[in-house]
């Protein structure tokens, strides 16, 4: 009988992505709702005694995979590999990062076994209760209906994703195929506190690769370095408006852009002061942002800014005038003065970084 | 009576919306400012078939119809206005004397290039002492036996394209003694010698559109460069302004609807008195007015140009067309700038911009009054 | 050169919104779109067409309204279009869509097979490298740029950290990235063309010797959605008036919550 939960390591350049880890935390979560085991799955070159980290983060047993085609991630060979390994240890889960790697190999091994795959999860439940708390708590699901038709009892995966740019979420299920497979975004599941020196088990499976299985040849591997900047595709935007005071004060944001891996943007009047480019200009006549976090920092609110500003995941303001029309539209206000808390914050994330990392 | 466009049309008109939307709007107000039309976005409309539409695949056009022409008028016109007339220009004045009364041979050395995507066209009858009385025209065009050429003297006006265009449709005096059966239309080239482009006009609105005084002195133009016979130029002009009127009357519903679809943007998000302005019932009653207007105007002009797709006579339905677009545009341009208060009045909202150039759709390619002269004729009253 | 382009006709996902009382998509007034990435693959198709010759042929599998997709792929220059349409294809998942694909692909012919690397209402990225892997051929995904000698591809393949230049013999399949290629718009005689061409309809009948109909459609997929469902409505939030520390506190507290940090 398939079981256990499985985890595809993305390593790169035998580094472990962190995205693993947080699969690994949350595999952990869910193999105690189905008394079952999390397996870490580690292909590369030269690569097992990278097995301990995944053992620390929440492993109980890595299967380690190696061999010199598996040292740059080529899809082929590392389907092939997948593939036997699936065959052979007949899990009940797999999870892989939905990232560039993992959203190419795990479609194709999926269609190889001929299996259900979901991409991108931002939720996974096995338990009901569990699911149904979460589906109370954020969102508008009909959970009654779901009861008559899974029951209280199943414990299959239920795995959530959004869906049509984030407008809208699906939980999928696959339940008639094995194993359940799904891709999970990186930065939504949450790693476990590392256990120096836990013990687990690291076995190895071979297998033989011939020169057919290379079907591509790398010519080149390049680094990159940074990418010009487009503000409508960062995560987090710190922004500032008039309240910052100055051109220079963009440095300071600039710094807590760099902490949350962001970007700086503007409200217009700073633009059309020449505080900073007009690229950069949100609102109704500069552009459309979306990112997971807003911080509107001095800016007051028009209309015409917060057209701009408004399907935000995540808006935080702070801003001195407590009647502010910003404050409206954020999941956080603070009431106070930029120039006060903003070198506060990047103190504060700079001590966070350093405690997490 | 069918209301429905068909697929054909609708995925075109889905494609005019696109290049706008994509390709004019941002340039729109940049160009107003500086006065000059992008060469790069002139390009692009030859490109994507924009300045061969209504001319057949045969001369290397796009095989659409007028009403084609008129949807993308409209879309690019929501848009900008200054870039509707340059197409209009170019398609239904320069092209259409070419394509109606050019011999085969003219077709394939003139109207080819033209709606191929190669070169430009423009249209030179106005000057300035001939306006809407056309026949007043100075413009000489003297025959040289000889040498089997007419030379051209004399200076147009407001020449649309003319800053760039490469082919001009001018018209010139043949015969002044037979009045307005005396003129004659050729078609010459930019590089002839004796053409002199002069300094943009400086105009009030449509500011992006190129609009020069043009003088022909000594121009030597081949024989074979006239279209039709000798004195049939005014009945060439007469004929293209008729089609043409088509195309400023969408170039109306255009402006018309782009400065209603703006207008409307911004009450959704203005706040005033406690509430967005488009809660308030005079504000919803002004934009039901303003739409039902502008969807008159929009089927007037469809009309025209089922009529002319017929083959049947669409003089006064383009008239009409034109004579009530143009005063909608200017009707409902001045009430979205109203609507949007000081905004309104600020070059950063396009409104503003687009009162400027609604002005025009009731001057030029015939004035309202001369519309009126044309339907009231047509009613046969007297 | 036989380059055939799978494209996706999707809602334009910035208008979705969802019924909050039945939880339905309101599909009503959405326009359609080609799905963007098809769209940078069509155009990194044609471009391989004026570079080496050979045709460009479209394929999408979808309800007969999907028309309107194949003459837009036309009227950008396509060479002939193939609509797969069955109400026995109806609710498959990704792997019974690629399934369903991949047989027409087999009956159609390609050299160069290119997807979109992601449709932008379903977000998986998963039918181009499953139809490769049914196709039993090579898969790029993520192409940023594409070179071609002969029967040899250059791809510019994108990881977050990194690119990989990776040469490919055809047969094979590339997903392609938004930034592969600017799409060109329709020719407006192009559209006229495109109306007078015949696009093949492909029913269940003219795939069934290739397909197993317990691998599609809603029954023949291993994965079913369970329910879909709105976000909960934003709360009008909190504001503080509290210390700079407890401020900033409240802060990296929002952030750990919305997994920031």
């Amino acid at each position: 009988m398939s079981k256990d939960l499985y985890v595809i390591a993305e390593q790169r350049d035998g580094e472990i992505a962190k995205v693993t880890m947080e699969l690994l935390g949350e595999a952990t979560k869910l193999a105690a709702e189905l008394d079952e085991k999390v397996i870490g799955v580690l292909m590369g070159d030269k690569i097992k005694d990278k097995a301990q980290e995944m053992i620390e983060a929440g492993a109980d047993k890595v299967v380690v995979v190696e061999d010199p085609m598996l040292a740059e991630y080529v899809t082929e060979p590392y389907t092939k590999a997948l593939t036997k390994l699936i065959k052979e240890y007949d899990p009940n889960i797999v999870l892989f990062g939905a990232t560039a790697i993992g959203r190419d190999l795990a479609p194709r091994v999926a269609a190889r076994i001929h299996t259900g795959l979901t991409a991108d999860c931002t939720h996974l439940d096995i338990d009901m209760e569990k699911y149904f708390e979460f589906l109370k708590a954020t969102s508008t699901a009909d959970t009654e209906s779901i009861e008559k038709r899974l029951g209280m009892d199943d414990k299959t995966l239920k795995m959530t994703r959004p869906a049509f740019g984030g407008n809208v979420m699906a939980t999928i299920r696959c339940a008639d195929h094995r194993p359940q497979m799904a891709t999970v975004r990186p930065g939504v599941m949450k790693k476990i506190d590392p256990q120096p020196g836990k013990k687990g088990e690291v076995e190895e499976l071979k297998v033989e690769f011939g020169p057919e299985d290379m079907n591509v040849k790398i010519k080149e591997v390049v680094r990159d370095t940074k990418k010009a900047v487009d503000i409508t595709e960062a995560k987090v935007l710190v922004s500032g408006g008039r309240g910052i005071g100055s051109a220079d004060y963009y440095k300071e944001l600039q710094k807590v852009a760099d902490l949350l891996g962001g970007e700086i943007s503007s409200s217009r009047a700073n633009v059309d002061a020449g505080w900073i480019e007009k690229s950069r200009q949100v609102g109704q006549t500069g552009k459309t942002v979306r990112p997971e976090l807003y911080m509107a920092c001095g800016i007051s609110g028009a209309i015409q800014h917060i057209a701009g500003m408004e399907s935000s995941e995540c808006v935080i303001a702070i801003n001195k005038n407590d009647t502010a029309a910003i404050f409206d539209v954020a999941d956080l206000g603070i009431v106070g003065d930029v120039k006060v808390i903003i070198p506060k914050l990047i103190e504060a994330l700079e001590k966070y970084k350093a405690e997490n990392n | 009576m069918d209301f429905k466009l068909s697929k054909t049309h609708l995925l075109q008109q889905e494609m005019y919306r696109r290049f706008a939307e994509n390709e004019v709007k941002p340039l729109a107000e940049e160009m107003d400012e500086t006065e000059v039309f992008n060469q790069d976005l002139l390009a692009k409309m030859h490109k994507y078939g924009l300045m061969g539409i209504p001319y057949s695949k045969e001369y290397g056009g796009v095989g659409g119809d007028y009403l084609s022409y008129v949807l993308c008028m409209e879309e690019i016109s929501k848009a900008d206005a200054s870039t509707g007339i340059t197409i209009s220009v170019h398609t239904s004045l320069c092209c259409s004397c070419i394509d109606s009364f050019g011999t085969e041979e003219q077709k394939q050395k003139f109207l080819r290039p033209l709606v191929d995507g190669s070169k430009t066209g423009c249209f030179g009858l106005t000057e300035p002492n001939a306006g809407s009385d056309a026949a007043g025209q100075q413009t000489k065009a003297a025959y040289d036996e000889a040498k089997d050429e007419y030379v051209i003297n004399g200076t147009k006006i407001f020449t649309t394209n003319s800053g760039f265009a490469d082919t001009f449709v001018v018209f010139a005096m043949t015969d002044k003694s037979k009045g307005t059966k005396g003129i004659s239309a050729f078609v010459v080239e930019r590089d002839m010698p004796g053409v002199t482009v002069g300094e943009n006009i400086r105009r009030m609105g449509i500011r992006a559109a190129s609009n020069c005084e043009v003088a022909y002195e000594n121009v030597r133009v081949p024989a074979a460069n006239r279209l039709g016979k000798e004195g049939q130029g005014f009945k060439i002009a007469m004929k293209a302004l008729d089609g043409g009127r088509i195309g400023i009357a969408a170039q109306s519903v255009g402006i018309a609807q782009g400065a209603l679809e703006e207008a409307l943007k911004y009450v959704k998000e203005r706040k005033q008195f406690g509430k967005s302005i488009a809660k308030f019932q005079t504000t919803q009653f002004k934009a039901a007015d303003m739409q039902t207007k502008i969807d008159a105007a929009r089927l007037l002009t469809y009309r025209a140009a089922v009529t002319k797709d017929n083959g049947e006579n669409y003089g006064p339905a383009a008239a009409m067309a034109k004579l009530f677009a143009s005063s909608v545009a200017n009707e409902v341009c001045r009430e979205c700038v109203q609507l949007m208060g000081g905004y309104g009045y600020c070059r950063e909202y396009p409104v503003e911009r687009a009162l400027r150039d609604a002005k025009i759709t009731e001057i030029y390619e015939g004035t309202s009054e001369v519309m009126k002269m044309v339907i009231s004729g047509s009613m046969k009253i007297v | 050169m036989k380059i055939v382009v799978c494209i996706k006709q999707v809602p334009d996902t910035n208008e979705v919104k969802l019924d909050p009382k039945t939880n339905r998509l309101i599909r009503d007034g959405v326009p359609s779109i080609i799905n963007h990435d098809d769209k940078s693959g069509i155009e990194a198709a044609l471009r391989l067409r004026e570079k080496v010759g050979g045709t460009v042929t479209v394929v999408c599998m979808g309800p007969p309204q999907a028309d309107v997709a194949l003459r837009e792929a036309l009227a950008m220059g396509c060479d002939e279009a193939h609509l797969l349409s069955a109400r026995e294809f109806g609710g498959s998942d990704t792997c019974a869509t690629a399934i369903i694909i991949s047989a027409a692909l087999k009956k159609i012919g390609y050299d160069i097979v290119i997807t979109g690397r992601q449709a932008i209402d379903g977000d998986t990225a998963q039918v181009g490298p499953q139809i490769a892997e049914n196709l039993g051929i090579p898969q790029v995904s993520y192409t940023e740029e594409l070179g071609i000698d002969g029967d040899v591809l250059t791809v510019k393949r994108q990881y977050e950290d990194r690119h990989h230049i990776i040469e490919v013999k055809t047969p094979c399949l590339l997903t392609a990235l938004q930034e592969l290629a600017e799409p060109r718009y329709m020719h407006a005689g192009g559209i006229i063309d495109a109306y007078e061409k015949e696009i093949k309809v492909w029913g269940f009948d003219d795939l069934k010797n290739d397909l197993n109909p317990d691998h599609i459609g809603l029954n023949g997929s291993p994965t079913k959605v369970v329910t879909s469902f709105g976000k909960m409505a934003k709360g009008a939030g909190t504001k503080l008036e509290v210390s700079p520390d407890e401020a900033v506190a409240a802060i990296i507290a929002k952030m750990e919550e919305r997994h920031i940090i």
